[in-house]
């Protein structure tokens, strides 16, 4: 608390019009620099299992095959969270942020599909254009 | 010009209207202060149209039968009304606008944290709003605001491809300002200034941002959807190319009714800051009013299915929807009972913005206490689609959300603009609008629970004489109500442009309040404040006292706070 200038503030330097600070603690303006093994590391990883999803393709697993393919984009999209974008090493507010949003999404379909399968039975089968043509024929 | 006793406190030297001028200075400018002026402005310009549109589905429905309009033309009338009332009325009014210029100095911080983006938001919010006001206008689209396939699909009906990409843009310029204010109130409180001494104004702004960030990329998906749909002919909501038309449902409401509560809640914010200040009380309950922000924004996700009750939707999802729902009136209630109480043994001060706050307390009680019987499974199915749903919603949204909002803009006005507006003028307007308001929306209730369904042009063919009779006394009414209203603003356009060449200096306190953005001169400088203010509690009302000189409130010196509420 206390008068002191605007500019000497933590928050405040990235305030200035226009001006836009990477905080980010004990590292500075550059902000994390992850272990390049690490990097390079997940390259690798995403690239095996670039390979994984192509080659899973080839073998006949039924339904499983979408749960495998997307459970392999799930796994990549985790690699490139954490160690593209440094969430590993990040505040974990940013985490819950994440998780967050993923928790919304799953919300949105669950309750989604949810529905779409239990109305499904009520649907009468047929073309809505001839149920339309055929109404409108009644109609006149 | 006014003439100036020397008592009276001056403009400062330099504010942020006089800092640089020229057309340039403003279009390029990265003050969030001048950024919410242009969408305030943008705003007002958007409310009038939408307004003329309302007006003139009123003077349609004054008689039975066709009065003004074709049907045709009535459905584009609704239409443009309702889309740009939403999209761009209600939705960018009190955070882009309102909140643009308050926020970063109720932080005591010189801007936003990324004042580009700010400029980008609001540049963005022009393209969509120049985008779907011409493509409303040159073709028209008469599917409502909510763009219900298979209707909107129809191949006639091109119109909503372009309308439907303004609303994708208007998304993104919302989203940024969302992102802006989150990044801003994480990052830019000052010392001192805990999460618990924050203004409610800013909890209600921060919970309002996450729903922008969360829910409306999925608008901008769902759009694009039904673009791709209509464009390449992919079966997504078509049910003849084998889509779904509720999950088009499902996908809008999943988006807009979360957008309900980014309309209602900063409003909310807005009322929390007007009682309080106006009855020069310390807010009751800051706790239990600041999570309930965070709990409305939370529930709010989980009850978009109540807008699909007689769609076609599974009586289980039905009842889950339904039963969610009754939850939300848990915290509008906390927040209610919390203005209450905060008024209670008050010293209230019955002058413009707190004639609005009460306005908003009364109109926001009844359009919530209306929406049980929608919420409820068997009543709904008699009121659904009728003219109760379309009173229910305009207590909500106009009644509520957009009074309060021009209590804000009046509360805030001294501060912006650096005059005060007449006062009498200003009790006048505020007490015009309320009758006008309860005159064309109350009679709504009457002629939705007799049956009288929403959209409609006419209310003669297949209705009985007696009920025809019956519409058109409460239909009648209603118009007579809306001219009303409109008088009313026009009223509160005139004396408010007449203060800006003609009123009083504004000192920099007027009202007495205690949170941060009242420690700086009005209009405020470019940079807000030299140094940074010290942070108090900001409803501590102790530490003003009335200074005579500037005809305006001022914080004690060496003010030591009693022990903490």
């Amino acid at each position: 608390m206390g008068h002191r200038p605007a500019s000497q503030t933590a928050g405040q330097e990235a305030a200035g019009h226009g001006a836009e600070a990477h905080a980010h603690g004990g590292h500075g303006a550059v902000g994390h620099v992850a272990p390049l093994r690490a990097l390079i590391g997940t390259g690798a990883a995403l690239l095996v299992l670039t390979w994984l999803t192509v080659a899973v393709t080839r073998v006949d697993l039924g339904e499983l095959n979408i749960f495998v393919a997307l459970g392999v984009a799930t796994v990549k999209a985790g690699l490139v969270m954490l160690f593209f974008m440094h969430l590993r090493w990040d505040r974990p507010f940013n985490a819950i942020v994440c998780i967050g949003s993923i928790a919304f999404v799953a919300l949105m379909i669950a309750f989604t599909i949810l529905d779409t399968a239990e109305y499904q039975d009520t649907i009468n089968p047929g073309d809505a254009k001839a149920v339309r043509e055929t109404i409108e024929s009644l109609g006149n | 010009m006014t003439t100036l006793t020397p008592s009276r406190p001056a403009f400062a030297p330099s504010n942020y209207l006089t800092h640089s001028r020229g057309v340039l200075s403003w279009a390029m400018t990265l003050d969030h202060k001048r950024i919410g002026i242009m969408y305030l402005l943008g705003v007002l310009g958007s409310f009038l149209l939408g307004g003329i549109f309302a007006l003139l589905v009123r003077t349609e429905l004054i008689w039975p039968g066709q009065t003004i309009m074709t049907a045709d033309q009535y459905n584009r009338a609704f239409t443009l009304h309702g889309a740009i009332m939403v999209f761009l009325v209600i939705i960018p009014s009190v955070p882009a606008a309102l909140g643009n210029f308050v926020l970063p100095i109720m932080l005591g911080a010189k801007d936003v944290a990324f004042p580009r983006l700010n400029l980008g938001s609001f540049y963005l919010w022009v393209l969509g709003a120049v985008l779907a006001v011409l493509a409303m206008l040159s073709g028209g689209i008469d599917t409502g605001w909510t763009f219900y396939t298979p209707y909107s699909i129809e191949a006639d009906r091109q119109g909503v491809i372009w309308v439907a990409s303004a609303v994708f843009i208007l998304g993104f310029s919302s989203i940024f300002t969302g992102i802006n204010f989150i990044v801003t109130i994480h990052r830019l409180r000052p010392q001192g200034m805990t999460w618990f001494r924050m203004p409610l104004f800013l909890w209600a702004l921060y919970a309002t941002a996450v729903i922008q960030v969360l829910a409306t990329p999925v608008l901008g998906i769902t759009v694009l959807l039904l673009m791709v749909e209509k464009v390449m002919g992919i079966g997504i909501f078509d049910p003849s190319l084998g889509g779904d038309p509720v999950l088009f449902q499902h996908f809008f409401w999943f988006y807009s009714h979360p957008a309900v509560y980014i309309m209602i809640l900063p409003a909310m914010g807005i009322v929390s800051e007007l009682i309080s200040v106006h009855s020069h009380r310390h807010i009751f309950g800051y706790r239990f009013i600041a999570f309930s922000s965070v709990a409305i924004a939370i529930f709010g996700f989980l009850v978009w299915g109540h807008h699909m009750f007689a769609s076609g939707q599974s009586p289980l999802m039905n009842a889950l929807f339904s039963m969610i729902t009754f939850s939300v009136s848990i915290p509008s209630a906390i927040k209610v009972f919390n203005w209450l109480a905060t008024m209670y043994r008050g010293r209230i001060s019955l002058n413009t913005p707190m004639l609005y706050g009460l306005s908003f307390i009364f109109i926001f009680t009844i359009g919530g206490l209306t929406g049980i019987p929608l919420g409820t499974l068997a009543t709904d199915i008699h009121l659904h689609d009728t003219y109760f749903v379309v009173a229910h919603f305009h207590y909500v949204m106009m009644g509520s959300a957009l009074i309060a909002m021009i209590g804000g803009m009046h509360h805030w006005w001294p501060k912006m603009t650096g005059r005060m507006y007449s006062e009498t003028a200003g009790r006048i307007g505020a007490i015009g609008v309320f009758l006008g308001f309860n005159f064309t929306f109350f009679p709504q209730f009457m002629l939705g629970s007799l049956g009288m369904p929403r959209r409609y042009f006419d209310y003669q063919a297949g209705f009985s004489q007696d009920l025809t009779e019956l519409f058109h006394v409460y239909h009648f009414l209603s118009t007579l109500g809306s001219y009303f209203m409109a008088l009313a603003f026009f009223w509160t356009a005139g004396y408010l442009l007449h203060s800006l060449f003609r009123g009083e200096r504004a000192p920099a306190n007027p009202w007495g309040g205690a949170s941060l953005e009242w420690k700086c001169s009005s209009p405020p400088p470019h940079d807000n404040f030299a140094e940074q203010p010290a942070v108090g509690d900001c409803y501590d009302y102790d530490q003003i006292e009335w200074d005579e000189a500037a005809k305006g409130y001022r914080f004690r010196e060496n003010y030591t706070p009693a022990a903490a509420h």
